[in-house]
């Protein structure tokens, strides 16, 4: 029981990390069209910034109040990374998706290599808050702190953006450019205000799951935005584009999958790790063949 | 192209000059020029895909297009579709384009461009909008969208409204109701309206565009060229009762 109990939430931090990363991914596929493979790279900025401010600002007292500080600059950093990749690559090939893919592939490919240049290949240890590595007994099981604060912040980033998409005039714009860009600006409005915004969130929420990435794994790594990066295009996919719940739900689907596949093949089958991800993959493909609009009922 | 005498008692509200438009392959328009004159409605008319609706949507930027567009004295065909929309013109477009998940509350605040919105003049025009504000869009009837679609245009102050199609698919009963609308609207703002239905073009134009293959084959006064039945027939392949 402990281990199902253990499995579960753990899973539900790994879904928090997905849900970061998916949920600006989805929204900038569903208003404008971008498949935004440089989106990864929002993460390892954030990631790195958190490290290497963590790292430099050593006269702000404890652990604790360094990382806090830290992250918060990293989510600036993402925040400024996202916005500036919108208005000096994506705008200009406004409607020209090839383009856009090609752009974005390159960034997320040269960001990648230019951050192993400046720091090296090999991942760095980082140093995580005491009370963020130890543990709460739920049920029997011991879960590592951490995962509810990913948890936490994951539930916090999905009411926070479906407070933005319910009440605000920028959240109405930009469900509405979801469902047809172009009738919005017939009406007058501004719908790239809108890219630029739903960048910068997404580059936020991308940060704060590098930030948080730090402490799940213990280290920061270059290669750490591309890999998961995979997993939040299947979480789009799953979810439904341009859907928050749709993603928040596809999230929770596969990062609690992908730990039982992992525990139990491992220990009852007698499987590789990777079992995990080849179950995600086979989850995915149920998913299409079955639902192929996504949970949320949106067409790629 | 046949020409019948025109009602052009002022300056043109609005000037489509030399307009080209490609999409792919095709040349859809191919140096449509005709005038708007500022005040009532002029009907823009032709055969399906003869692009009317194409025309509509050059003149608010959303598809490429080559040629002079002015406005109210000013040339808008380097301008974004925001800005030329801002220049109070309110489109109504073929398929409604309301947003399905939106409420109508949301859609009608959506389109909120004015310090203040004429939601008087909507909900006396369309009592049924105020009732099913927080209803979902995308659950209304065809004949409901389409009083949004109406709706959306006429809470701003335009000046001139591109209506494209607007009793297309509707019941007769709604197509009346439709008519009636537009009528009282046209006191309100000039009117370049698509429309196939010639019995509502005959109670609401006064001018007629005529599209055929891509260029303008006639223009001039709508009830002359109604009263043509031969002349009709040949551009648009229906017989004037």
């Amino acid at each position: 029981m402990s281990t199902f109990v253990l499995l579960t939430i753990t899973g539900f931090g790994l879904a928090a990390m997905y849900f970061l990363i998916a949920s600006g991914l989805s929204l900038i596929y569903g208003l404008m069209g971008v498949l935004n493979f440089a989106h990864g790279l929002f993460l390892t900025v954030g990631a790195y910034s958190t490290w290497w401010f963590g790292t430099h600002l050593t006269g702000l007292g404890n652990v604790t109040v360094r990382y806090l500080v830290s992250a918060l600059i990293g989510l600036c950093v993402g925040a400024l990374f996202a916005t500036l990749v919108e208005l000096l690559l994506i705008r200009p090939l406004y409607r020209r998706h090839i383009e856009q893919v090609l752009v974005t592939v390159g960034l997320g490919l040269a960001g990648t290599a230019l951050v192993q240049a400046i720091w090296g290949q090999d991942s760095r240890p980082f140093v995580t808050p005491k009370w963020m590595n130890e543990t709460t007994t739920v049920l029997g099981a011991h879960v590592p702190n951490d995962r509810w604060v990913e948890i936490g912040a994951a539930a916090a980033v999905l009411v926070g953006l479906e407070t933005f998409l319910r009440r605000t005039r920028y959240g109405l714009i930009v469900r509405a450019g979801v469902e047809n860009r172009a009738m919005v600006t017939a009406l007058g409005i501004d719908v790239r205000r809108a890219f630029t915004l739903v960048f910068a969130i997404g580059g936020v929420a991308a940060a704060l799951a590098g930030a948080l990435s730090n402490v799940y794994f213990g280290s920061v790594t270059p290669e750490r935005g591309t890999s998961l990066l995979i997993f939040a295009f299947i979480v789009v996919v799953i979810g439904g584009l341009g859907s928050i719940t749709g993603s928040a739900l596809a999230a929770l689907l596969v990062g609690v999958t992908q730990q039982y596949a992992n525990y139990y093949g491992a220990t009852s089958l007698h499987l590789g790790s990777s079992i995990g991800d080849i179950t995600v993959i086979l989850l995915l493909g149920l998913i299409l063949l079955v639902r192929p609009q996504g949970l949320s009922g949106r067409l790629a | 192209m046949s020409a019948l005498p025109a009602v052009q008692p002022s300056r043109p509200l609005l000037s489509v000059v030399d307009l080209h438009v490609y999409l792919g392959q095709s040349h859809v328009l191919q140096g449509v020029s005709f005038d708007v004159a500022d005040g009532g409605v002029t009907a823009l008319l032709g055969r399906n895909g003869v692009g009317k609706t194409t025309t509509i949507r050059a003149i608010l930027g959303l598809v490429g297009r080559q040629g002079r567009i002015v406005y109210g004295g000013d040339e808008i065909q380097s301008l974004a579709t925001h800005k030329i929309a801002r220049r109070e013109i309110g489109y109504v477009p073929e398929d409604r384009d309301v947003f399905a998940g939106l409420t109508v509350d949301e859609n009608l605040k959506l389109a909120e461009r004015d310090a203040e919105p004429r939601y008087d003049l909507v909900y006396e025009l369309f009592p049924e909008l105020r009732e099913r504000g927080k209803q979902r869009t995308g659950t209304l009837s065809g004949g409901q969208q389409q009083m949004l679609a109406i709706a959306r245009a006429l809470l701003n102050d335009n000046r001139l409204l591109l209506v494209d199609e607007p009793t297309k698919g509707l019941a007769p009963r709604l197509v009346t109701e439709v008519a009636r609308v537009l009528e009282r609207v046209a006191e309100l703002a000039t009117i370049l309206l698509v429309e196939q239905n010639l019995g509502v073009v005959r109670k609401l134009a006064r001018d007629a565009v005529v599209l055929d293959q891509g260029r303008v084959v006639h223009a001039g006064s709508a009830p002359a060229f109604l009263g043509q039945p031969e002349l009709v027939r040949r551009l648009l392949s229906v017989s004037v009762a």
